[in-house]
């Protein structure tokens, strides 16, 4: 970690958004990661994304469980509301979040170990449910806060930095979440702010769980010659497949936005999600398509990024619920808790 | 765009703005944090090595270097570099007698004479008389120091900081011969009895306005004379109501100065707007606190004589506006303002009428001044050089230190018999400040702490004598903020091109955008892709080569970096580091000569 605190002291020229806000008012406290930690770079790309859809800070929640990964939502938006729950067990507050205020915005911060391992059934169910969010677990196929041993998401044949073999065979998120009908499924890289930040912005608007993969490398025990999670290797490695733009509902989409053989899906705000195929024929409105052509090229070793798959008819808890609108706590308490008489009335229909 | 050579020791002195933009290359940010750990000594040591008169130029010197002192693109306003020199020097002990320079018993039979006891023939005595010289100064008053001594008023700088500075030199053994104007260079030459000639005799005519009335009153002075009578004793009176003509730093000597004889009313005569005027902005201000008034867009007609006695002065006047960044002045009628006394301080003039104009040393026809080398400060007669305001015209006391050394170097050449193009090289060395995983050897953290406001001597109590010295000096504690507002330009950010692995973590946490990977483009191309658009173009982008995963470019706008250091701490494989700059910058005392080769 670092000692002085970040100097307030801004470039002269930095902007304002629309609610008169500095990409500094979103950022939290100093990071107590390594330096060179993958996920303080998709901190700064979250600050930026937030910052650019002009969200107050206040109307945010941040989730998350346990790891390196689950630290970061103290680095960012430090006025929004925080909760850092048990070990993998973050989709389940985030769960009850949502059904208690629909306004909430929603970002889940996870890591391989929280989402993988321990917390696997969790997140299985958070995307079944469909829970409107932004979950971003970042990958860097090391347990790091416990000095480096494998996790479940390391490729088979992947060193350690002792030099050993990983021999068991990976769970790949973005494969799960498509077998499990996740509605918005990403994979990036913390190196390329440049593709995460649209990626997240989108992500924010979807209705729906959206789920970003990021490959994130682990500075001290996964950057080795050898690791398939470091720097080199995905800067190596990595395919941009679909290529996504994030078009706020105010701005119109013009021709520019969207050159080539470009695709659009409006999200429920009326803003737009645009996406241009780098790879041929790749399809990334067509869930079987998107998860046989990964799974073909990562038998080439090649780490697919972008946004690989998107629903445009994505129906949130909240809608398959029929979850009233707005938070609990603005209904009146007799509506809230509507007494033992009511309760009894209920309790007599299951007899 | 090609890789940025950091080797070259120019392009890290010219980010540390304060030095590169100080004549005489004071290394600044190394005397503040000495200053910041209570070594005044080593402060006033350091800062002497430079500038030779920290206690004088501590309360005078025109600071060229907080207009550029990066602290005023951060948060407005510089540090106050000036008078934290005077901070060392108020404080400095007496060891600090030990430390001066001396001059060896055995000297090294060269003799050179300096025409004139101000600052750029002292500065070459300082250099050259430990070197084995035998120095002996011409000076035509009976006092040395030049204009520090007659020209600026002892409430700006009081005589014993003067005594004490010229002292450290004189007191090597310099043979100075006080009234002994030199009359005729030409005889001075024809002893022979000297190696070389220096000649830093200023700037000592004041500009004339032959308008109507000049010649018909004894109110009316020129400005520098002026100050000199006072000086001396000469003048100790003026009339009440005083104009002063001009709006440069001796205008406002002269304003202040007739303050102290007793004129209640005092106004100062600028022909152009206050963004023309040329007297520093902290000149002014002392000046309108005390009471004067300045008024624009007046240009004198006529001194008004009234049976004999001086009642008033006519100008023209104008209306001003900028168009297009120019200033355009339309007429406006005319304007009387009553008065008893004017002081004409609009310039100052060379005047060379003893030297011949037929010794071989050539003069320039335009402007009837010496042609001298902008180099070696020698004339085109080999042995005579020049420095000061006697070399270009007038300047200030830092550019006459400057000179001072540069001509102490060919001095030095010539008499050696030494080439005097052969300037020794400027040098640096680069030294890691890194003391452990978040530890520094500067106090890396920044300051927010505003600009200290220097103590003035209470109004009507300071009008009591000429010699009242107005500053009162910073208190400690207003040092001690003072200090830790300097952002440490020195410790430079020195980046290792193959070290890098692109992980960003330099680029979140940099607080002020300095930096960006980038693809690879000319400079103005790559101006406008940077985190912040780098706008300033006076200050430098540092480019690395390709970096070895993208080959993209690691670029740096120094423009207004913090130099807190936390690119160094969040860089994961030393890439970055934090590493102390020191300029070596040449003096006679560095100049090889063959007798020093062989020891």
């Amino acid at each position: 970690m670092t000692y002085i605190a970040k100097p307030k002291v801004h470039h002269p020229s930095l902007k304002k958004n629309a609610l008169g806000l500095t990409r500094r008012d979103y950022e939290g406290a100093i990071t107590t990661l390594c330096a060179g930690c993958g996920h303080d770079s998709i901190t700064a790309a979250i600050v930026q994304a937030f910052w650019e859809l002009d969200i107050a800070p206040h109307t945010v929640a941040k989730l998350s469980g346990i790891g390196c990964s689950s630290k970061t939502p103290a680095y960012f938006l430090k006025e929004a509301h925080g909760f850092n729950s048990v070990h993998g067990r973050m989709p389940a507050i985030a769960t009850g979040a949502g059904c208690a205020n629909q306004t909430l915005t929603m970002i889940g911060v996870s890591g391989d170990g929280d989402s993988l391992s321990i917390g696997l059934g969790q997140l299985c169910h958070a995307i079944r449910r469909n829970v409107n969010m932004l979950y971003v677990l970042e990958n860097n196929g090391v347990y790091g806060l416990t000095k480096g041993q494998f996790s479940a998401s390391a490729d088979p044949g992947s060193m350690s930095k002792k030099g050993e073999a990983n021999t068991m065979d990976a769970i790949d998120s973005v494969l799960l979440a498509l077998t499990l009908g996740a509605t918005f499924v990403a994979r990036s890289f913390s190196g390329d702010k440049a593709q995460l930040v649209p990626l997240i912005k989108a992500g924010l608007a979807h209705k729906g769980f959206a789920f970003i993969d990021v490959i994130s490398p682990c500075v001290t025990f996964n950057d080795h010659e050898g690791s398939t999670k470091s720097y080199a290797y995905t800067r190596e490695h990595q395919v941009e497949v679909v290529q996504a733009d994030f078009v706020p509902m105010r701005d119109e989409i013009t021709a520019e936005q969207t050159p080539g053989a470009a695709k659009s899906v409006m999200m429920h705000d009326g803003s737009w999600v645009t996406f241009r195929s780098v790879a041929e024929n790749y399809d990334a409105t067509n869930r079987d398509a998107a998860y046989n052509y990964i799974r073909e090229r990562q038998k080439e070793h090649e780490v697919l990024t972008g946004l690989l798959y998107i629903s445009a008819d994505s129906r949130d808890m909240a809608e398959q619920n029929e979850l009233i609108p707005g938070p609990l706590t603005n209904l009146p308490f007799e509506t809230l808790c509507p007494g033992s008489a009511e309760l009894d009335k209920l309790m007599a229909r299951f007899r | 765009m090609q890789r940025t050579n950091t080797n070259d020791p120019s392009y890290y002195h010219k980010v540390v703005d304060c030095q590169w933009g100080c004549p005489a290359h004071t290394n600044v940010p190394e005397y503040i944090r000495l200053i910041a750990q209570g070594r005044y000594d080593d402060a006033y040591i350091l800062n002497r090595e430079s500038n030779v008169f920290p206690g004088i130029l501590g309360r005078t010197c025109d600071r060229p270097c907080e207009p550029a002192c990066r602290r005023t693109r951060v948060d407005g306003k510089p540090v106050a570099i000036c008078r934290l020199k005077r901070v060392a020097a108020d404080h400095k002990s007496d060891d600090i007698k030990a430390r001066l320079p001396k001059a060896p018993a055995q000297k090294n039979g060269k003799k050179v004479a300096l025409i004139g006891a101000g600052p750029a023939s002292l500065t070459v005595a300082n250099d050259l008389m430990p070197l084995g010289y035998e120095v002996t100064i011409f000076e035509k008053f009976d006092r040395p120091g030049g204009l520090m001594r007659v020209n600026i008023p002892s409430f700006r700088l009081p005589p014993e900081v003067l005594d004490e500075e010229i002292a450290a030199i004189v007191d090597m053994g310099v043979d100075v011969r006080y009234n002994s104007p030199v009359e005729s260079l030409e005889a001075l030459l024809a002893t022979k009895e000297f190696d070389a000639v220096f000649v830093g005799s200023g700037a000592p005519k004041g500009k004339e306005l032959e308008i109507p009335g000049r010649r018909e009153s004894d109110q009316i002075f020129i400005g520098i004379e002026w100050l000199e009578s006072i000086h001396f004793g000469h003048v100790n009176s003026v009339g009440k109501r005083v104009v002063i003509i001009g709006v440069g730093n001796t205008a406002m000597d002269c304003c202040r100065s007739a303050k102290r004889l007793g004129a209640t009313d005092v106004k100062v005569i600028a022909r152009k707007t206050r963004k023309y005027f040329k007297a520093s902005p902290w000149e002014l201000e002392d000046a309108e606190e005390e009471g004067i008034h300045i008024l624009e867009n007046l240009q004198p007609v006529r001194f008004i004589i009234e049976n004999g006695v001086l009642t008033g002065m006519e100008f023209d006047k104008f209306v001003s506006e900028e168009v297009d960044g120019k200033l355009v002045q339309t007429p406006a009628g005319r304007e009387i303002l009553p008065c008893d006394t004017v002081v004409l301080a609009i310039g100052q003039d060379n005047a060379f009428p003893w030297i011949e104009r037929n010794i071989g040393l050539e003069f320039d026809k335009k402007w009837d001044m010496p042609v001298v080398d902008k180099k070696t400060f020698m004339s085109t007669r080999p042995g005579v050089f020049f420095g000061g305001d006697a070399a270009f015209g007038p300047a200030n006391i830092i550019w006459a230190v400057e000179h001072g050394h540069q001509a102490a170097i060919s001095v030095h050449q010539y008499c050696q018999g030494l080439p005097l193009t052969e300037r020794p090289p400027d040098g640096m060395t680069l030294a890691s400040t890194k003391m452990g995983l978040h530890e520094w050897a500067y106090s890396n953290n920044y300051s927010g702490a505003p600009r200290q406001k220097m103590k003035h001597v209470e109004m009507p109590k300071r009008f009591d004598g000429m010699s009242i010295e107005v500053e009162e000096g910073f208190t400690e504690e207003q040092t001690r903020a003072e200090v830790q507002r300097c952002l440490n330009c020195d410790v430079q950010t020195h980046f290792t091109d193959n070290l890098c692995i692109e992980c960003d973590a330099c680029i979140d946490i940099c607080p002020v955008d300095c930096l960006t990977i980038a693809k690879p483009g000319d400079e103005a191309d790559l101006r406008t892709r940077l985190m912040a658009p780098a706008q300033n173009l006076d200050q430098a982008l540092f480019v690395s080569d390709p970096l070895k995963q993208t080959g993209r470019v690691m670029v740096k706008d120094e423009n207004v970096c913090l130099h807190c250091g936390l690119c160094a701490e969040r860089c994961p494989t030393y890439a970055w580091d934090m590493r102390k700059f020191v300029l070596s910058w040449p003096h006679a005392s560095k100049v090889e000569t063959p007798a020093a080769a062989a020891r």
